[in-house]
């Protein structure tokens, strides 16, 4: 087995990210995914810092890996200076290379953030775009949004914008810009990811017997992984919390 | 212990901001939700302010969010951010004034990797180099674009033509102050105040003649979480997150929540709609919310900018009853119209409309 705690350490985050662990948990004590998740990060740390590639093949493969929100509340609270969201994030990265990422649902989820934001960087040069919000795939953005998004041309020029402009907010960026942008993804290894998270992708989504599409989204493998949701990750406390507030109200 | 030692402690937690000659940066998540906040940061650094300010459309994204998803590697986005420093080497500005939270926290993170890692630095270079043919400087400084007001917030006060109380009781207004994660938690000396104690708005706030609301999960992470929200499965952990802190602030009877942040301001906007749905459940009153403004919104108003000019209208808990307590004048059937000045349909379950 290659050495994975090795190749963990080619990553800078996870060298800057880890020093020896004293295991006091304060880390976990301020983490608002431990709160909502069957999540410790201090768990991780220890894991780790084994050194036991067997141990960091398990994580790697894990759900655990993709609880944390990148935060970092944990780096200002660490003693020893370390943070565990640093050490997730080399993580992840090492599981979407390896191809791991696709041996648990939280994981799988990276194939769907490869074809939204990922996508929308190389396409219109921003990680988010007004037109891409659609308010049936986002309820949760409300009436509010719901009205921007049907009269975008109206809102954006009542607030001094225009969509697909030469310039200011939500501007187009121009099809040299983007090749600038494509280059710098082909040099430093981002197209590479994102070729890795999409092989996988495809191998996992023909093992599970699933309808795959090499572009889009309005496939099943698509709707799947951002749906899917096998009941086994929230701690139990957050609905008790939930009602006993409901209760003082 | 003495004032001197006070003193110096609290030194620590300053941060040099440049005084003029900005070269300004877009966020993502601003631009598409609140385009206005921008625009109005820009009105009062050029108006207001008299201050020179560039901005290059060929500016884009830094791919925070895609690298934070984690689809986007370190030495990617380092790149990317090397370019834009390129784009300002060029244009001959060294102080960078960066809209987005998430991206301020990157362009620190970069910078002292750079500090601690020369290596990682040449070969970035090498990378842009590569890629685009571009090369850069390091800039002089790197602030929040929150920063930048903070520092002229006495400035302001002075032009301002209104203040952050209650025109009818003659009471400050309680303002819930939300300062995103990525401001200081991750590098407090980079944040005015650091992460223990971060001034960059409640020194707007309390400048501008309001009172800043104390409440136990006043760091608490508004729940963005990335991942945690970009995928519809996990948006739970997200939205409980921001619960949380609804929950926390409620007994104090906030007028206002401002965040220096885009995506905070645009989820603490959001999840109170959401819950409302959900539990029929709001936190500002019967069926009442919580105005949630970015910082650009509460200094426009204080200098009386036109809240719809500003889309105010655009969040889903309207801040009609704070324009009220503020006194300024705004008629609520001009909210939403059209290019041609025609009124385009109200849109139907916002709160506090």
């Amino acid at each position: 087995m290659e050495d994975l705690y090795a190749r963990l350490m080619t990553d800078v985050r996870f060298e800057e990210g880890l020093n020896a662990c004293m295991n006091c948990g304060v880390c976990t004590g301020i983490c608002p995914a431990a709160e909502y998740y069957n999540y410790d990060p201090r768990r991780v740390v220890d894991l780790v810092q084994t050194r036991d590639n067997n141990i960091i093949l398990e994580l790697l493969k894990s759900e655990t890996i993709w609880y944390c929100g990148q935060c970092m509340s944990c780096k200002t609270r660490c003693p020893r200076g370390n943070t565990p969201g640093l050490v997730i994030m080399a993580l992840r990265k090492v599981s979407q290379e390896l191809g791991y990422f696709t041996e648990s649902e939280k994981g799988r989820q990276q194939f769907a953030i490869k074809r939204t934001v990922g996508e929308n960087i190389l396409k219109h040069g921003y990680c988010v775009v007004s037109y891409d919000v659609d308010p049936k795939s986002h309820p949760e953005q409300g009436p509010a949004w719901e009205h921007y998004y049907n009269h975008l041309e109206d809102s954006l020029a009542r607030v001094g914008g225009e969509l697909n402009g030469k310039e200011g907010p939500t501007r187009k960026i121009s099809d040299d810009v983007l090749q600038e942008l494509k280059n710098i993804f082909e040099v430093t290894g981002g197209q590479d990811l994102y070729d890795a998270i999409e092989e996988a992708s495809e191998l996992k989504a023909a093992e599970m017997n699933m309808e795959f599409k090499r572009a889009g989204r309005d496939f099943e493998y698509f709707r799947h992984v951002v749906t899917a949701d096998n009941g086994n990750h929230q701690v139990e406390n957050e609905d008790i919390r939930r009602e006993e507030h409901a209760a003082r109200r | 212990m003495q004032l001197e030692g006070k003193k110096r402690i609290w030194a620590e937690y300053q941060k040099d901001i440049p005084d003029d000659h900005f070269f300004y940066v877009r966020s993502c998540i601003r631009q598409t939700f609140f385009a206005g906040s921008e625009q109005v940061f820009l009105k009062i650094m050029r108006d207001d302010l008299g201050k020179d300010v560039m901005e290059d459309p060929r500016h884009t994204t830094c791919t925070g969010i895609g690298y934070h998803g984690d689809v986007v590697p370190f030495e990617t986005i380092s790149t990317v951010v090397a370019r834009h420093f390129a784009l300002a080497t060029e244009a001959g500005y060294k102080n960078i004034a960066i809209s987005c939270v998430t991206s301020f926290g990157i362009y620190t993170e970069i910078l002292e990797t750079w500090k601690h890692f020369p290596d990682l630095l040449a070969k970035t270079r090498d990378n842009l180099f590569k890629a685009t043919g571009r090369e850069f400087d390091l800039p002089e400084s790197i602030a929040h674009a929150s920063d930048i007001i903070y520092k002229f917030r006495d400035e302001l006060a002075r032009k301002a033509k209104y203040q952050l109380y209650d025109i009818t009781t003659g009471k400050p207004l309680k303002v819930v102050e939300h300062i995103g994660c990525h401001y200081a938690k991750m590098f407090p000396k980079h944040g005015i105040g650091g992460a223990e104690f971060p001034h960059v708005l409640v020194g707007m706030i309390e400048s501008w003649g309001g009172e800043v609301i104390d409440y136990p999960e006043r760091r608490h992470c508004c729940g963005f979480g990335f991942r945690q929200y970009l995928i519809q499965a996990n948006r739970g952990y997200s939205i409980s997150a921001s619960r949380k802190k609804f929950e926390s602030m409620e007994p104090y009877k906030p007028d206002m929540i401002v965040a220096n942040c885009p995506g905070c301001a645009m989820f603490m906007d959001r999840w109170q709609y959401t819950i409302k749905e959900i539990d029929d459940v709001t936190y500002g009153g019967y069926k009442t919310g919580i105005p949630t403004l970015t910082y650009e919104e509460m200094a426009g108003l204080v200098m009386g900018y036109d809240p719809w000019e500003m889309g105010l209208q655009f969040h889903n808990v309207q801040a009609l009853p704070l324009l009220r307590k503020m006194g300024i004048k705004a008629d609520p059937d001009k909210r939403f119209l059209a290019k041609d000045g025609s009124r385009l349909p109200e849109p139907a379950n916002l709160i506090n409309s």
